[in-house]
């Protein structure tokens, strides 16, 4: 036989012989592969999700701006500019936006909004999506206004009714359900009113200081080269301080932004995949121990130990590709849920079609994976010896001593860095990923281990037979603790987190509105306003608890270095950012309850014109800029220049909610500067808040309140959509889990079958079995979900005191609800899979196994 | 004639608890191609031990094994694998037989891992000799004992095997169905002239054969030839 014929008849006859020998066998390898198909699947529809995203934004990338140009600032348009903004574009479109109370005159309600005043024909592409369907263009007409739909719900408004913004009342002419480029949630957050621009200057909302947004819109009715007409006129609108976009940019912010979302999704996903691929590697170790004797006697009839070990191989890898076909399979189904679990965060119209892309890398992936973790049992079979056959006794090869496995592991560690990478687009991301999950699984794994060796150490041998039999369970050969300890615990520890992370986050401003922490902000109060406010805050009962002066500016001059300077030169420490922004500033000549002093010395008040003004940074702002005490900043007071030096560094707690600044000027300087007032409160109940508002707003229409109330609301609502995503997600690991503990338990059913009937036949009782039976998976599941708290305790903790720099108070309730879910869940499953042995004669279980 | 099996200075240890077990020590013997050979000896003499090296599917801690001329001690796993294929048959105690492989499928593999063609008709030949024609696709767990160890002497001669180790090929089987089996094995070995090399307890089977070697402590304390 010629040998390429030879080669081609030794796979096929390795194909027949995997074949051959799967059979009796194929349900329990579809069983052990079904762990993967959840992961899988998980992969699939995110990926799906991804890449339909990605081709929806870049479909509808023209109705997420709504213009081919947006030039945007936060100060009106220089002389200069004005010229250059009046010739751009075919059409042209304007708005101002900025916040402000609105109070609707039916039932006296008052919000904060965000206003929107526009002139001109915006959005050129998409619409403002109205009910009725054209009040979008039909608001425009008269001093009518377009309400956000959760306004209308929220203070049961209807089309007709009558709103005030400032001096000036509109009629609602219609319902905005959704604008270009907004989403549910940036709704929830600032809730929008649109009303025609002429008549703003009539509402007397333009206070001096107000922080108001200019955004010019332009449409081209040919086609144009938008990014090379920007590019030329890019130097002259950031002289000017303005910014533009364009459909490219936001194209390319938006699927950024998105990038990052899907990534989250995907990597969720992958862990579900991992979680799986544990179960398969356990799964596949336990069958091969089961088939030493055939491999031995294939060994004897000459087979080799690459061929034996080929045979195992194809059997893996054929039903890892089945389980990847029904995962991608099941994946595509779910993507098609996807969009309505994340509408709320989308602001596109998402439209799910099936990415064959997707399947694709779902099941390459998928064969990959499982093959790579089923190797890790497989690669023994290379040493099963054919002295099988003659007796049992051989040596098995340790892992210790077999290099293979080693290579196994690092294949596998460098195979997650690599999705990872792929994922994150950057190794060093990949790397902590990677690193973390392998920290969260071996600390998993080394919990399991610490319990086996203490059940075992510490056996309590006074227990009665069942008890002990049960508990015995755990450490004895066979036994399934490590695996579900893993995946179980890692199921668990996410569902844990997201609840403690979740409680941690809404406790915190919960806080803040507990007590006598203030818990109502008013702000833009003008300076003739300022007395009258007092007085009135003093007639309704409410505490001035504090009253800030703010002063806008912005920076000219830093350590002598322009804003010209600093663009041009990349080589100096300060950041561009610091020059465009606008700063809002206060004075005083004291320290506020929020700071403290770490150098310098703080307030000189400023008693003639020549005295130099010291100020006060904070010290993480000035750690930002690379400046220190003693270092020059000019500032520029709309034209006027203030030349200042730093006096002094302070420490400011952000967490209160209480005005706090970045910079803080001496007493003598701004007096006089055109500014608004800050006011804090504290109001003790929703119906105070809501009287004390009215009145506020009746009177003093430009005044914007800030009830913290309200964003608790806000804030819950939105955690709770969060929540509601990444709990779906965590559903795959949890149910993954749960198809290992399924699985395990099946596999340990016939590796226990034995004892069971043995135990059966010696008599013990159906009461006895079902005892020992729950007992053993009690202690399972308790395990497992316990170890999965703690982990998650840890990574709470971790969270609280890195990131939300915030105490660790969790809450027990939901972890005990998540800790005796899961427990009963093993159980049950557990009795459901040993019901046979419960419920059969020995006899007749021994011959169907046999 | 000539030798088929030669042992020379044959030990093997192996490390247990900490503490070095001999279980062969020194054993010397040489095997005529075509005669029938009884290993005889209590429990734990070293029987098993000295099958499995003679075989090749281990490897002795010193000594040599040669079979065919062939040195096994040179021989890597998969080289001794091979040489088994071609050349060496087994029947075991417990029958060995692959549980997910029909009875004709059993019989078949040693001959499809030799590559070779149009061997159904063959192994079917093999188990109708055996008796078993009616019980082609059944499988191991359908049969009983004797036919189970029937299907393994059937695919032990399947190849033509210049030797065949049989392990306690009796030791399952009740004394009819042993008789049987016994019958087949000496038909088989006489038809194909066969070397047969059997481990057993069983004094009518060793009294079949022309040689008994007997072992005690891992060292061959009689080496009796008969007519």
């Amino acid at each position: 036989m010629k040998k390429g014929n030879r080669k081609l008849s030794n796979i096929l006859w390795l194909i027949k012989m995997a074949w051959r020998d799967s059979r009796r066998n194929r349900s329990r390898l579809l069983l052990f592969i079904s762990s993967i198909i959840l992961g899988i699947a998980a992969l699939v529809a995110t990926l799906s999700f991804g890449y339909n995203l990605q081709k929806d934004i870049n479909n509808q990338a023209k109705t997420l701006v709504g213009a081919d140009l947006v030039i945007e600032s936060n100060r009106p348009a220089s002389p200069q500019l004005l010229p250059l903004l009046d010739s751009l574009g075919d059409q042209r479109s304007q708005e101002r936006t900025f916040a402000s109370m609105i109070y609707f005159i039916k039932n006296q309600g008052t919000r904060l909004v965000q206003v929107r005043a526009l002139e001109g024909d915006y959005p050129y592409y998409g619409s403002l999506e109205t009910t009725p369907v054209g009040a979008g263009k039909e608001f425009r007409s008269g001093r009518k206004a377009l309400v956000d739909k959760t306004l209308m719900l929220q203070y049961d408004a209807r089309v007709g009714d009558s709103i005030k913004l400032g001096e000036l009342t509109f009629a609602i002419k219609g319902v905005l359900n959704k604008a270009p480029g907004r989403n549910e949630i940036s709704t929830t957050v600032a809730p929008r009113v649109y009303i025609p621009l002429r008549y703003l200057a009539q509402t007397g909302l333009l206070q001096k200081g107000s922080l108001i947004g200019y955004n010019y819109y332009y449409k081209y009715d040919a086609a144009t080269d938008i990014q090379k007409l920007v590019s030329g006129i890019e130097s002259r609108l950031e002289k000017g301080g303005m910014d533009y976009e364009t459909v490219d940019s936001r194209k390319k912010n938006t699927s950024r932004a998105f990038d990052n979302f899907t990534q989250f999704l995907i990597l969720i996903s992958f862990i579900s995949l991992l979680l799986g691929c544990i179960g398969v590697a356990s799964a596949i170790h336990i069958y091969i121990r089961e088939k030493i004797t055939s491999i031995a006697i294939l060994r004897c009839l000459g087979v080799k130990a690459s061929q034996a070990f080929c045979i195992y191989l194809i059997q893996v890898a054929g039903i890892g590709l089945i389980g990847s076909i029904l995962g991608a399979t099941l994946g595509t189904v779910i993507q098609q849920v996807l969009p309505t679990v994340l509408n709320d965060f989308l602001p596109i119209q998402a439209t799910m079609s099936i990415s064959w892309l997707a399947i694709s890398q779902g099941i390459i992936l998928g064969m990959i994976i499982s093959v790579l973790f089923a190797l890790l049992p497989l690669v023994s079979v290379r040493n099963i010896s054919p002295l099988y056959t003659l007796r049992i006794s051989v040596e098995p090869t340790r892992m210790i001593r077999d290099p293979l496995k080693w290579l196994l592991y690092a294949i596998i560690l460098f195979f997650i860095a690599l999705f990872s990478r792929w994922q994150m687009h950057s190794w060093t991301k990949a790397l902590v990923f990677s690193s973390s999950i392998l920290a969260a699984f071996l600390f998993l794994a080394a919990v399991a281990r610490s319990l086996m060796w203490l059940a075992r150490r510490f056996f309590p041998s006074s227990w009665n037979y069942l008890w002990r039999q049960s508990f015995a369970n755990l450490y004895r050969p066979n036994n399934q603790t490590i695996i579900l300890i893993i995946t179980i615990g890692l199921g668990a520890a996410f569902i844990a987190t997201l609840y403690s992370v979740q409680s941690m986050l809404i406790n915190r401003v919960s806080l803040s509105a507990s007590g006598n922490q203030p818990n109502m902000v008013l702000f833009d109060i003008q300076s003739n306003q300022r007395a009258d406010m007092l007085t009135m805050t003093k007639q309704y009962g409410l505490p001035v608890l504090q009253q800030v002066p703010l002063v806008t500016m912005r920076m000219e001059e830093i350590k002598g270095i322009t804003a010209a300077k600093a663009l041009k030169d990349s080589t100096d420490s300060i950041p561009n950012r610091a020059f465009e922004s606008e700063l809002r500033v206060t004075y005083r000549d004291s320290l506020s309850g929020t700071e403290k002093m770490i150098a310098g010395k703080f307030g000189n008040p400023i008693k003639a014109p020549g005295d130099i003004v010291y100020i006060s940074l904070e010290e993480r702002y000035a750690n930002r800029l690379h400046v220190k005490i003693g270092d020059p900043i000019i500032f520029n007071l709309q034209g006027i220049l203030i030349p200042t030096i730093i006096g002094s560094l302070r420490q400011v707690d952000w967490q209160r909610v209480q005005t706090n600044f970045r910079v803080v000027f001496p007493t003598g300087v701004l007096e006089m500067a055109p500014q608004f007032y800050v006011l804090i409160t504290k109001v003790p109940s929703s119906e105070v808040s809501a009287h004390f508002q009215q009145a506020v707003i009746r009177r003093y229409p430009n005044i914007s309140i800030i009830d913290l109330g309200l964003i608790l609301s806000v804030l819950d609502d939105i955690l709770y959509k969060i929540g509601f995503v990444i709990r779906f997600m965590a559903g795959f690991s949890i149910i993954t889990g749960l198809v290992v503990l399924i699985a395990s338990v099946l596999i340990s059913k016939y590796q226990r079958i034995q004892e069971s009937v043995l135990l059966r036949t010696l008599g013990a009782s159906r009461k006895q079995m079902l005892i020992i039976t729950t007992l053993e998976y009690f202690f399972l599941g308790a395990l497992a979900a316990g170890t999965g708290i703690i982990l998650s305790l840890a990574g709470t903790w971790t969270l609280a005191k890195y990131s939300f720099e915030s105490s660790f108070s969790p809450k027990w309730l939901p972890l005990v609800v998540i800790f005796l879910a899961i427990s009963l869940l093993t159980i049950l499953i557990g009795l459901f899979n040993s019901r046979e042995v419960l419920n059969k004669p020995p006899l007749e279980i021994l011959r169907k196994e046999a | 004639m000539d030798t088929i099996l030669t042992v020379r200075d044959l030990s093997k240890t192996y490390q247990s608890a900490g503490r070095t077990l001999t279980v062969l020590h020194n054993v010397n013997f040489s095997i005529e191609a075509g005669s029938t050979v009884a290993v005889v000896g209590p429990s734990g003499s070293g029987k098993t031990t000295l099958l499995g090296l003679s075989a090749g599917l281990d490897r002795s801690t010193t000594g040599t094994v040669e079979l065919n001329n062939i040195s096994l001690d040179q021989l890597n796993e998969d080289e001794r694998a091979k040489v088994r294929n071609l050349y060496v048959g087994f029947i075991f105690q417990n029958f060995q037989l692959l549980p997910t492989l029909t009875a004709l499928e059993n019989v078949m593999v040693p001959l499809e891992l030799r590559g070779e063609k149009n061997i159904k008709a063959h192994s079917k030949d093999l188990l109708d000799k055996v008796g078993l024609s009616d019980r082609l696709h059944h499988y191991p767990a359908q049969l009983s004992g004797g036919e189970q160890q029937r299907v393994s002497l059937a695919r032990a001669f399947s190849t033509n095997p210049k030797i065949l180790f049989a392990d306690e090929p009796t030791g399952n089987l009740d004394s009819e169905t042993s008789d049987k089996v016994i019958k087949l094995l000496f038909d088989f070995n006489a038809e194909a002239g066969t070397t047969l090399i059997i481990v057993t307890h069983n004094t009518e089977l060793a009294a079949g054969t022309h040689r008994i070697i007997r072992l005690k402590g891992g060292a061959i304390i009689s080496d009796e030839k008969r007519q």
